[in-house]
């Protein structure tokens, strides 16, 4: 068994589904962070077979977390304080993100002025979709 | 400070606000012919518009304001590859109100977010044009006496045509509205239509490929243009483009008080002989069209008569 040192204060992703660790370190942003972040792949689990897991020491202001509600869902979020588990986290679907997904419309204005932020806004919490702001063409999810 | 974007962007009860001041100002022209004296209009068109660009300007003329403006991306700066958001940023401090339209979807919204004037989104893309919803609108109580308790046939384009889709929009907030979907398949109402407006809104419908069989029920019939350069390929725009000719024959089959309307131009789909029928109202429809956006500049600018 892996030996990960344990955290007195930060984040710990839990059932990450395997191999989707460094997409969530990417849109979380976590490589601009000064902190230690510790990723764990293919970590055993009895509930899932493989997962991956991430720590993040401190990082509670910095990382946003209602971004991961639209990336994976089914993350457990466990808010450590003082080495122990203070808080789990309800992962809800964001209202709105940006820049997390890109408009893939060849008419949307996004597909020609380059700085533009990509937002979507969340239209149908029970279906889970997302549109554009721009133009509402909706977000195809695959995977 | 408002901008028009959307044609949700004005509630029901404001909507029949400006159409009463449309209905007023075409009554009693005088009284609103000074009402934007010493303001100017920005008609910033980056895609070719004839008709709704010079409603436009006839709109802000007759009110007693000026219009400046560009009429094809290709004379302005965005062929220097400006930005809509500087674009806008530069516009608001030569004018007090500006008309967009845009070959790309969303470019008014973009420009609302940085503009410090009020933005009318004039049509973008192939998305929404609230301005000829107005119109349609106005026409159809004004000729008709009601926007509730209609059965509407739209038909030709209703994939590509955005009048259609900001028409749709506006109509699911009145009772008793019920839909009639007058296409080929290809050119059937995008997903978003019919979940988010259709589906959303309890609104009936019915999809069908043959507007003959469609005609005996239809309270409005909206024509619209197969447009050319909605198509990425010139083959299918060319296979769709006649699918649909309103002639004499088909008027035969619909009500006495059935009305045709056409946001124009169009191009073969109404037969010329069709004009003189007097439930053909596409150019009468033009006309309120100059009311509404008098009504509307008047009302972005929260100017009224003396």
């Amino acid at each position: 068994m892996l030996n990960i040192s344990g955290l007195e204060e930060g984040i710990v992703l839990d059932h990450i589904p395997a191999g989707k660790s460094m997409d969530i370190y990417k849109h979380l942003g976590l490589g601009h962070l000064d902190c230690q972040v510790a990723i764990i792949k293919n970590a055993r689990s009895a509930k899932m077979g493989r997962k991956d897991i991430i720590k993040i020491e401190g990082g509670l202001d910095t990382v946003d977390l209602n971004v991961l509600g639209f990336i994976e869902h089914k993350i457990t979020v466990n808010i450590i304080r003082n080495g122990q588990i203070a808080e789990k986290k309800t992962l809800r679907l964001p209202k709105k993100i940006t820049n997390i997904i890109r408009c893939k419309n060849p008419r949307c204005i996004t597909s020609i002025e380059q700085e533009l932020p990509h937002v979507f806004v969340l239209t149908d919490e029970e279906h889970k979709i997302y549109r554009c702001m721009y133009c509402e063409e909706k977000y195809g999810k695959k995977g | 400070m408002r901008h028009l974007i959307s044609p949700l962007d004005f509630s029901v009860e404001e909507l029949d606000r400006l159409m009463d001041l449309a209905n007023d100002i075409e009554a009693n022209p005088q009284k609103y012919a000074h009402v934007c004296d010493g303001r100017i209009l920005a008609t910033l068109f980056y895609e070719p518009s004839t008709r709704t660009r010079l409603s436009f300007e006839s709109a802000m003329s007759r009110l007693g304001g000026k219009v400046i403006g560009f009429s094809s991306a290709s004379a302005s700066s965005a062929a220097k590859g400006e930005s809509v958001a500087d674009t806008i940023r530069m516009v608001s401090c030569y004018t007090d109100i500006c008309a967009m339209r845009h070959p790309k979807e969303g470019a008014p919204l973009v420009a609302s977010l940085k503009s410090s004037i009020p933005v009318i989104n004039a049509g973008d893309g192939g998305h929404q044009h609230p301005t000829q919803t107005l119109t349609d609108l106005l026409t159809i109580r004004s000729l008709k006496g009601r926007l509730g308790d209609l059965t509407v046939g739209l038909c030709g384009d209703l994939k590509f045509g955005r009048t259609v889709h900001s028409l749709m929009n506006a109509l699911v907030r009145y009772t008793g509205i019920r839909f009639v979907l007058i296409s080929p398949h290809e050119l059937r109402i995008p997903s978003y239509i019919r979940e988010n407006v259709l589906a959303a809104n309890h609104v009936p419908y019915t999809e069908v490929e043959n507007l003959e069989e469609a005609m005996p029920e239809l309270d409005i019939l909206y024509m619209t243009r197969v447009q050319r350069e909605r198509f990425f390929n010139e083959e299918e725009y060319i296979r769709m483009k006649d699918c649909y000719i309103l002639d004499k024959a088909k008027m035969a089959l619909g009500k006495e008080d059935m009305l045709v309307l056409h946001p124009l131009p169009r191009v073969n789909e109404i037969a010329t002989e069709v004009d003189d029928d007097p439930r053909a109202v596409y150019f009468r429809q033009a006309k309120y069209g100059v009311y509404i956006r008098m009504a509307l500049i008047m009302t972005l600018l929260e100017v009224s008569p003396c």
